[in-house]
């Protein structure tokens, strides 16, 4: 019942399903909740661009599409029009309730109930019960569940774990889960979103979830995207103080709210923490676009890592997001388009709490979406060159990439990566945090009462961030030195 | 004799098609100076070179394309197949599903090895629809990793397997500031690999074009579009045919083997660079005139100034090693060669070789100068091509 159409005038000369693909991998309260909005934006997304209803390359990179008459496993049709999209992903949350209610919301037709692993009791909390006990005891279904949906991907290029570092499920659990995946797919990138705690958490034993994890991320994931619950709640206040403001011609543009699922401002948020889901969502979808859809400079994600990766310890990526919505008003002047790629190196954009411009950049990767040319991008290069401040070995190097779908709502949009020493004071904080309760050996014996856990994890795991942070540090002594020339081979004339 | 296309990874393909549409364009035109017995020598000759003929008399470019990633091919087999007048064989592509990630290596050490037999297969089956194989042609780009690893992959194979056949190469170098950043990594790597195998490497440089199409024509917002098309325009002007010794209707039958008989004398240089004037938007072009002799005057301030831009030239001199000069219009020999010929004695080209092959043509080169939409056909446009081999250039790249 495949049927060979034309997409809008293009020929489909290759089967749509050859497009490398990315699987999402959700741990805990957390990230099962950022992902919902993913998907949730995601379906926005091609919905918007794919309007005959095609299931296309672009989709096929994050769905299936399953005929869902099938019963079993043999649904999966590779072109033709929409039957039903199951999305390319694994839930795993050890409490029912936010997975649950996932289900009965408007995405339950998105996930197959293979696709999920629950429990009732949940992780208390605790690394160690999500690593350690969770992680042996779900570890063949884990398994299990990721070799099957890796059999429906004709080429799997990535996998996306969103996760907090704070609690319980999410830092341990989903830290185990990238052990698993390093183990069973080696080859396959692994990029983690990780919510790293506020100052102001509440949970009491976040620093030691946090350094615990920090350990594992060091060693078994490819790149790091940290986000700040505290920077997003910033911009999050930012955008409600302009749409408060009531400034003339401050009316934003129907659908372009980067923090709502519809991008229409509401004034009561449906659950809390809606608007900051959002928008971490919005950068993944951002991340991929490039992937996706097609531009005059493509980029795939394995590019990202190859260019932004200098060394395998550091890679840890600060991101900032820009526009963050757009005005209504048309007779804003161009100089928008150049403000954006300002806005994107200034630290209220920023999704950490961090200050790249007096830092030490490593690499930087600028993605554009939209109609953007390329003479913009290097005018904008050009002009912002000269207040950063670039590692010795990589004084002009840039990665660029051009995709020609803006995101919805908007006319065009910026994501900035960079590896920048900034993330040395979060690291320096988490980790005076972890010391002060650990001098006290305060909470210490929860963890140490689980199997398989001693007191040497917790050393081995801060001095594997006190190495990354001097990593950092040597780096910065660098920042003022001026570039040695090598020598240069002479011709004799 | 034909020239069989290589197009490889993103840039390789975007410009190949923007090649085949100029050289299609300009040989189709209506409406030149020339008789039409003259013309249709040209169109002959030209598609002969580039293009093969359907039974239902589309023409299908001699190409064959090569990405890691379907996309960009898609796009370009597309794009051509909606002008509806020429179109790539579908047969000829390949593409898979992974992409390079822009790491030279795997180009080189992964992909090549792997789908070397299917690549050479499709090159071999382009080779024999032609009738005589002047040589290949193959577009990549330095700073990525399809385009600069398996470029040189494929590149070091065509020698083995065609050893008889001539190779040039076109590669795009990057922009200095950088669109990747392991591109100077790439570039090494590939330069060094290519330095051996290809036996021309005709260099452009991103920075160069992308001047060239801020100041001289007048583009505002400049897109890869618009690079892409001056570059397919030098290219165009580089490959379309020339007369050969029998005078007009008789062309010559070898390009490649034309260029490099006279342009690399020795194997250690083979590094090309281009030079091509007038150079400016359409809209300019109604309220200029030219002369030849102003032309020539102009292209060897170019040349003695190594600049790619009729403006800003320094008079700092080079040492062209030799020199080619094509051009398209009828003009007067007496003319020609009195321009040529008072080169001041301290000229390094009068020192070391005096000599300037001269390759002429009568048609008219249509072009579509900028972007526009719009295509408004001027009867006395025409170009001039100089094809300088600089030993000091090729420094001044690599260093």
């Amino acid at each position: 019942m495949t049927q060979s159409v034309v997409v809008q005038g293009e020929w489909p000369f290759f089967p749509p399903n050859v497009c490398s693909l990315s699987f999402l991998g959700t741990v805990g309260q957390c990230g099962n909740q950022i992902g919902c909005c993913f998907w949730d934006l995601a379906l926005r997304e091609h919905a918007a661009v794919n309007k005959k209803g095609i299931y296309d390359e672009a989709i096929s990179s994050f769905f299936r599409n399953v005929d869902t008459r099938v019963v079993g496993d043999g649904g999966s049709i590779s072109k033709g029009k929409i039957c039903s999209l199951k999305a390319r992903a694994v839930l795993i949350d050890m409490e029912e309730g936010v997975v649950n209610e996932i289900l009965q919301g408007r995405l339950r037709d998105v996930f197959d109930s293979k696709q999920l692993i629950t429990d009732i009791s949940g992780s208390g909390n605790n690394w160690a019960v999500g690593h350690k006990v969770f992680g042996s005891l779900y570890q063949e279904k884990i398994l299990e569940k990721l070799r099957k949906s890796a059999e429906h991907c004709d080429c799997l290029q990535c996998f996306f774990v969103i996760h907090s570092m704070g609690g319980g499920t999410g830092s341990g659990l989903g830290t185990f889960l990238l052990k698993v995946l390093e183990d069973e797919f080696p080859e396959v990138y692994r990029f983690v979103t990780s919510i790293y705690p506020s100052g102001e958490d509440d949970v009491i034993t976040s620093p030691y979830n946090s350094i615990l994890a920090i350990k594992e991320l060091n060693e078994h994931a490819d790149c790091v995207l940290p986000i700040d619950n505290q920077s997003l709640f910033d911009i999050i206040s930012k955008i409600d103080l302009m749409v408060n403001s009531g400034k003339l011609g401050a009316a934003i543009k129907p659908k372009s709210l980067v923090t709502s699922s519809t991008g229409v401002f509401k004034k009561r948020q449906e659950k809390p923490f809606d608007a900051m889901n959002n928008v971490v969502a919005n950068l993944l979808l951002n991340l991929t676009s490039s992937a996706r859809f097609e531009g005059s400079l493509n980029m795939d994600l394995n590019e990202i890592i190859m260019n932004l990766v200098p060394f395998p310890q550091l890679h840890y990526l600060v991101s900032s997001l820009t526009p963050l919505y757009t005005l209504a008003d048309v007779n804003i002047p161009p100089r928008r388009l150049d403000q954006m790629f300002a806005d994107a190196f200034s630290k209220d954009h920023q999704l950490i709490r961090a200050d790249p411009k007096h830092n030490l950049y490593l690499a930087c990767a600028l993605m554009v979406r939209g109609n953007v040319q390329i003479s913009d991008l290097r005018r904008n290069i050009e002009r912002l060159k000269p207040s950063l401040q670039f590692v010795s070995w990589n004084q002009e190097g840039w990665k660029t990439s051009l995709c020609s779908v803006p995101p919805v709502g908007h006319s065009h949009s910026l994501l900035a990566l960079a590896n920048n020493t900034c993330v040395k004071p979060t690291f320096i904080d988490l980790r005076q945090r972890f010391m002060r309760l650990y001098k006290k050996k305060a909470h210490l014996h929860h963890y140490l009462q689980i199997e398989g856990m001693e007191e040497s994890c917790f050393t081995e795991a801060v001095s594997s961030l006190s190495a990354l942070i001097q990593e950092y540090n040597h780096l910065d002594a660098t920042k003022s030195m001026p570039v040695e020339d090598l020598p240069r081979l002479n011709i004799a004339m | 004799m034909s020239i069989v296309t290589v197009q490889l990874g993103q840039y390789g393909n975007q410009i190949g098609f923007e090649v085949f549409d100029a050289l299609f364009n300009d040989s189709h035109c209506p409406g030149g100076l020339c008789s039409k017995r003259e013309n249709e020598a040209y169109q002959a000759s030209c598609k002969e070179r580039f293009f093969s003929e359907e039974e239902n008399g589309v023409s299908v470019a001699r190409a064959v394309l090569v990405d890691m990633e379907p996309k960009v091919i898609n796009q370009t087999l597309s794009k051509a197949a909606r002008s509806g007048r020429w179109k790539y064989d579908q047969h000829s592509c390949f593409c898979q599903k992974q992409g390079s990630g822009n790491n030279w290596a795997y180009g080189y050490s992964v992909h090549g090895p792997r789908h070397k037999e299917s690549i050479m297969n499709l090159i071999q089956k382009e080779v024999e629809k032609c009738d005589s194989l002047s040589g290949f042609f193959i577009i990549m780009s330095m700073a990525g990793g399809t385009g600069s690893g398996l470029g040189a992959f494929i590149t070091q194979n065509l020698q083995d397997q065609y050893s008889s056949a001539l190779k040039m190469n076109q590669i795009i170098w990057p922009y200095g500031t950088g669109e990747i950043i392991v591109q100077n990594y790439n570039s090494i790597l590939t330069l060094s690999h290519l330095y051996r195998s290809s036996d021309a490497l005709l260099v452009h440089e991103n920075d160069a074009v992308h001047k060239i199409c801020a100041k001289l024509m007048n583009i505002k917002q400049i897109s890869f579009c618009d690079i892409n098309q001056v570059l397919a325009h030098q290219l165009g002007s580089v490959f379309q045919p020339t007369y050969s010794r029998e005078g007009s209707f008789h062309y010559r039958r070898n390009p490649l083997g034309d260029l490099m008989e006279n342009l690399v004398p020795h194997p250690e240089f083979k590094m090309l660079g281009v030079r091509n004037i007038p150079q400016m938007s359409e809209n300019s072009l109604a309220y200029s005139t030219f002369t030849w002799a102003g032309l020539l005057k102009h292209l060897r301030q170019m040349l003695i100034s190594n600049a790619k831009m009729k403006e800003g030239c320094d008079t700092s001199l080079s040492l062209a090693i030799s020199q080619s000069l094509l051009q398209f219009m009828s003009i007067e020999l007496v003319m020609l060669s009195n321009h040529l010929n008072p080169l001041p004695p301290s000229s390094p080209f009068a020192l070391m070789f005096p000599s300037i092959r001269v390759l002429f043509n009568e048609s008219i080169w249509q072009t579509k100068l900028n972007n526009s939409q719009t295509k408004t056909e001027k009867s006395s446009r025409w170009v001039l091509g100089v094809l300088p081999f600089s030993y000091l250039e090729s420094l001044r790249l690599l260093s």
